[in-house]
């Protein structure tokens, strides 16, 4: 277990570096510099400003004192607004976290319900209901679906207020980033609810006389919920891309929209460092789920 | 006749499914008494596994009971409701499935799923639940039971894990064992090793056991009385020797014929010819007509009755008909 | 029990049973009671469980319709997707922010000089553009990038998943590291960054193909063909390893067939299931990936519209003409929806693994 916690633990930081050189490279390899603008400076100046921001020296060694700033936390410096970015992410992340938080919750709570009744009633209406939704909202894209919440109840029937900075109100855009996970957990919980009701096991437990209901929620459920934990990081993955599009339909300050933002704004080093912080937080979140899924589950071997 | 501990009558179940109706069992009746020994032969298909599942009220979502009745002393187990069913499975009757493999859940410690049928049963508290978990698989003949009440399926061998199976039938002293292929899934050395000890444990406790398998070689020296089935039908009962001995159906001298055996090591062995019937659309007369070498007209559009050839024989085939009459016939 | 034997004895010879029916039966009589269930092909078997399945006869009809539609539509309808409305033959400026089938002024007084006006189905855009053939030539870039998409991820994914799950052994190992390594990219968020890099640096590449496509559409199918591969070749190699182990395939080696035909005649076609359902599951997922980059700004190059663009541009104006929201929107939805249904009936009609 230790080994194998130590050895995710090695990769993510692996994968944390890759995608941080990715990055950085990628944005070294956009022609034009910040002294293309009109007003270019002096050589003299624009040299002293090269040395300040190390951008005299080689790409790989401008690579690694940025590797060595992010460390500190240090991300530099917004193109656009001039501010520090690491205050700016942390500012905005705590708006998104919520929002994509709850968005977990009512995802994660619905499906494995819905899947529940579906597997449990199968064939019966509760479940062709569930199956008729839960296929229709895996359909809808998240920004198709925020712009028609927001059309349908704020503008048309004016039951939600649009957001605004004094006014907090996380329905709609918890609604539009929940309903997609939330479908797909539910199709999942009901196929896999399904095959461990088909299981040897299950019989067993009948045969020994479990009763029903705890064949259900002690034998079945702890197997179906197996399949429903490796999904949890593919999710927040969604959830997280989702907030862009969602957070800047509802013009939410949150991470996303700063992230869509600095990029019709071509702010370098605003991608930069939203890429960097985002991709992070996915990793994390794989490594979590990856390590919960090995302890549910005691098949897997720790090799 | 003694007393019987199990009776069923004239058992149907019905399987619904998309290509129509699956007859696995048409009228099956046997009785059980307590202490001893049944076995039920047949080859895949033939429904003694269904006839199993039927007793335990396990069957899948799309099966069901189509008539006939189950007497455990004298009431019917499909008419149970749900409190008496709870009591009657694991604790007055209990069964060992085919594969040990699938048939313990993953995610529980052995430990776990044994006591859960304890303190189902039982009003034991979970120590001493623990205790009595230790003390039968320690009966069951699992080395170190104390480490392995702690350890998960998986960490087991599969001769192991059919002992814990047997133990996690045998924990609540069940009138009834019913023991579905035990061996199929195993190796050979193994299979022995479990046979011997059901034997055994059935001598200790003096349950009754019904031994399903494909295997004759198993229920040979095993049984009290041996039911051989085909087509969801009993086509002959008896005990060993009359099914050894003195086979009076078609299907049985067919399935004798094509065991291998030390006595006979240099016959050739005789396949039955053809394939097992297809449940959905059974023939009108006897269900091996098509695969019998010696079956005539009446077999092929009527269900023969069974018929005693002796004290504990029983067959239904028209060829002892025909025997009897020809007897007749000749003015005896 | 002897009396028993006797009694039915009488009765057999009492009701005068008719002796012939003892007469053993002939083969062909026997052969009339085995009623065996006819015998299908595996391919043959999945058809016929799929057309019994309406959900997905009806995506396969609604995909059809749209595919008509995408093709005969622009033959059709006498607009172009990036040119003004034009009456009798200049350019009507006028024509902005129609409702469907309305007229402009311009167009009614050519009405009632007797010229004939194709009606605008979906009204037409800020732009005085045909919304309705913009829409149909959106969904046919949607459908494009979908295809197109997909195919690069089966070519690379079945090739690269193939060789690793064969070769096995070391070969698969390191295979199978570089697949973990990129398994774990936030596959989004590196298309954004690279379709923000790859439009910089493909910016000044005027006149070739890579302009007409346009920038972002290259970056989408280099991003598909560098990280959307990897889920297909794992399945892949899944797949033929646990196809290798079955004994037709040591049967095939053990005759001396080669590498090259084991997998070609054994393996492949045992995959090929699992192989077509997730290629079906793969477009709708390219065409939300799409529309989803169009919609953040980063989709195919102006005045060339896909389904999240239009989506995208109707925000703008979303009081007003909702409509310009909805038509593209329930496009995407039908065509993901189509997909997604027809994806889910080839799985339950050809998995073998969901088989009973």
């Amino acid at each position: 277990m230790k080994r194998y916690v130590i050895k995710r633990i090695v990769l993510a930081i692996v994968t944390v570096f890759i995608i941080s050189a990715i990055t950085f490279f990628a944005m070294n390899a956009i022609p034009g510099g910040p002294f293309n603008s009109e007003k270019a400076p002096s050589p003299e100046v624009k040299a002293v400003l090269l040395e300040r921001y190390n951008l005299d020296k080689p790409v790989v060694q401008q690579f690694g004192i940025y590797v060595l700033n992010v460390l500190k936390g240090d991300f530099g410096i917004s193109l656009k607004t001039g501010r520090d970015i690491s205050g700016t992410i942390m500012e905005s992340f705590a708006i998104s976290a919520k929002i994509g938080g709850m968005a977990v919750i009512v995802a994660l709570i619905l499906g494995l319900v819905l899947g529940s009744i579906a597997a449990l009633m199968r064939n019966k209406l509760p479940d062709r209901l569930i199956v008729f939704i839960s296929t229709l909202f895996t359909a809808v894209p998240s920004f198709v679906l925020a712009t028609l919440l927001l059309l349908i109840f704020s503008i048309w029937l004016g039951w939600v207020q649009v957001w605004s900075a004094t006014d907090t109100n996380y329905v709609l855009p918890v609604i539009s980033l929940a309903m997609y996970p939330m479908a797909y957990i539910t199709r999942l919980t009901k196929t896999s609810m399904l095959d461990a009701l088909s299981q040897d096991y299950v019989r067993t437990a009948k045969a020994k006389g479990v009763t029903p209901w705890k064949v259900i929620f002690k034998h079945a459920l702890r197997n179906a919920l197996i399949p429903v934990i490796t999904y949890v990081g593919p999710m927040t993955a969604y959830i997280l891309t989702g907030s862009l599009v969602v957070e800047s339909v509802f013009t939410i300050g949150g991470l996303g929209s700063k992230f869509v933002t600095s990029i019709t704004n071509r702010d370098y080093p605003m991608i930069m460092a939203t890429t960097i912080f985002l991709a992070t937080l996915m990793v994390i979140m794989n490594l979590l789920s990856d390590i919960i899924y090995k302890v549910v589950d005691p098949r897997i071997n720790f090799d | 006749m003694s007393e019987s501990l199990l009776e069923v009558k004239e058992l149907c179940t019905y399987f619904h499914t998309d290509a129509g109706e699956v007859k696995a069992v048409n009228g099956v009746s046997f009785t059980l008494e307590a202490g001893k020994i049944l076995g039920i032969v047949g080859e895949s298909g033939s429904g003694k596994s269904v006839t199993a599942y039927s007793i335990m009220q396990i069957l899948a979502d799309n099966g069901r009971i189509a008539s006939g009745e189950i007497l455990y002393k004298g009431q019917d187990v499909a008419k149970y409701n749900k409190n008496q069913l709870k009591g009657f499975r694991g604790k007055v009757c209990s069964i060992i499935f085919q594969d040990p493999m699938t048939s313990l859940n993953p995610v529980f410690t052995i430990g776990n799923q044994l006591e859960e049928a304890i303190l189902l049963h039982t009003d034991k508290n979970k120590e001493e639940a623990r205790e009595r978990a230790i003390e039968i698989l320690t009966l069951v003949g699992v080395n170190e039971p104390e480490k392995r009440v702690k350890q998960y399926p998986h960490e087991l061998s599969g001769g192991m894990r059919q002992r814990v199976m047997i133990a996690m039938a045998l924990v609540c002293e069940p009138d009834i064992l019913i023991a579905d292929e035990p061996t199929t899934a195993l190796d050979v050395t193994i299979q022995a090793q479990i046979l011997e000890l059901m034997q055994e444990l059935q001598k200790k406790l003096g349950m009754a056991i019904i031994l399903v398998t494909h295997d004759l070689g198993v229920i040979a020296d095993m049984c009290d009385e041996i039911i051989v089935m085909y087509g969801g039908r009993v086509c002959e009962r008896g005990n060993a020797e009359d099914i050894f001995y003195h086979p009076k159906h078609e299907y049985t001298k067919g399935l004798l014929r094509s065991i291998p055996s030390i006595t006979n090591a240099k016959q050739k062995l005789i396949p039955i010819a053809g394939t097992p019937i297809n449940l959905l659309s059974m023939p009108k007369g006897c269900a091996f007509c098509s695969r019998c070498d010696a079956a005539m007209k009446i077999c092929l559009t009527e269900i023969p009755e069974e018929m005693r050839l002796s004290e504990t024989h029983l067959a239904s085939c028209w060829l002892n008909f025909k025997a009897k009459m020809e007897e007749g016939g000749t003015g005896k | 029990m002897q009396n028993e034997n006797a009694a039915l004895k009488k009765n057999l010879l009492s009701s005068q049973i008719d002796l012939s029916k003892f007469e053993l039966a002939t083969e062909a009589e026997k052969k009339q009671q085995d009623v065996m269930s006819e015998s299908t092909t595996f391919f043959k078997d999945g058809m016929k469980k799929l057309m019994k399945n309406p959900l997905a006869v009806g995506s396969i009809i609604v995909i059809i319709l749209v595919c008509l539609l995408i093709v005969i539509a622009p033959m059709v309808v006498p607009y172009q997707y990036s040119e003004i409305i034009k009456v009798n033959g200049s350019r009507d400026r006028g024509a902005k922010n129609l409702a469907p089938f309305e007229y402009s002024e311009k167009e009614m007084e050519y009405i009632a000089q007797g010229g004939e006006v194709f009606p605008h189905i979906m009204g037409t855009d800020a732009m005085s553009r045909d919304y309705f053939i913009r829409v149909v030539y959106g969904t046919r870039v949607s459908l494009l990038v979908g295809l197109f998409a997909s195919a690069i991820v089966l070519v690379i994914g079945m090739l690269y998943g193939s060789i690793s799950g064969y070769a096995g052994g070391r070969t698969d190992l390191i295979m199978m590291r570089i697949v973990d390594i990129i398994y774990s990219l936030p596959d989004m968020l590196i298309i954004i960054l690279l379709s923000v890099v790859l439009d910089q640096l493909l910016a000044d590449s005027t006149g070739t193909i890579i302009a007409k496509l346009g920038t972002n559409m290259v970056s989408i199918f280099i991003v598909f063909g560098l990280l959307y591969w990897v889920g297909m070749a794992r399945l892949v190699r899944g797949q033929i390893l646990s196809i290798k182990e079955n004994e037709y395939v040591l049967a095939a080696k053990s005759i001396g067939a080669k590498p090259g035909r084991i997998l070609k005649k054994h393996i492949l076609p045992n995959c090929l299931s699992v192989i077509i359902i997730s290629t079906a599951l793969q477009i709708p997922s390219a065409i939300f990936t799409e529309s989803f980059l169009s919609f953040v700004g980063l989709g195919v190059q102006a005045p060339m519209p896909s389904l999240g663009s239009l989506a995208n541009a109707a925000r703008e104006g979303l009081q007003s003409y909702p409509y310009k929201l909805i038509f593209p929107a329930t496009m995407i939805c039908l065509i993901v929806l189509s997909f997604n249904l027809l994806g889910d009936g080839l799985r339950d009609a050809f998995d073998p693994k969901l088989r009973r």
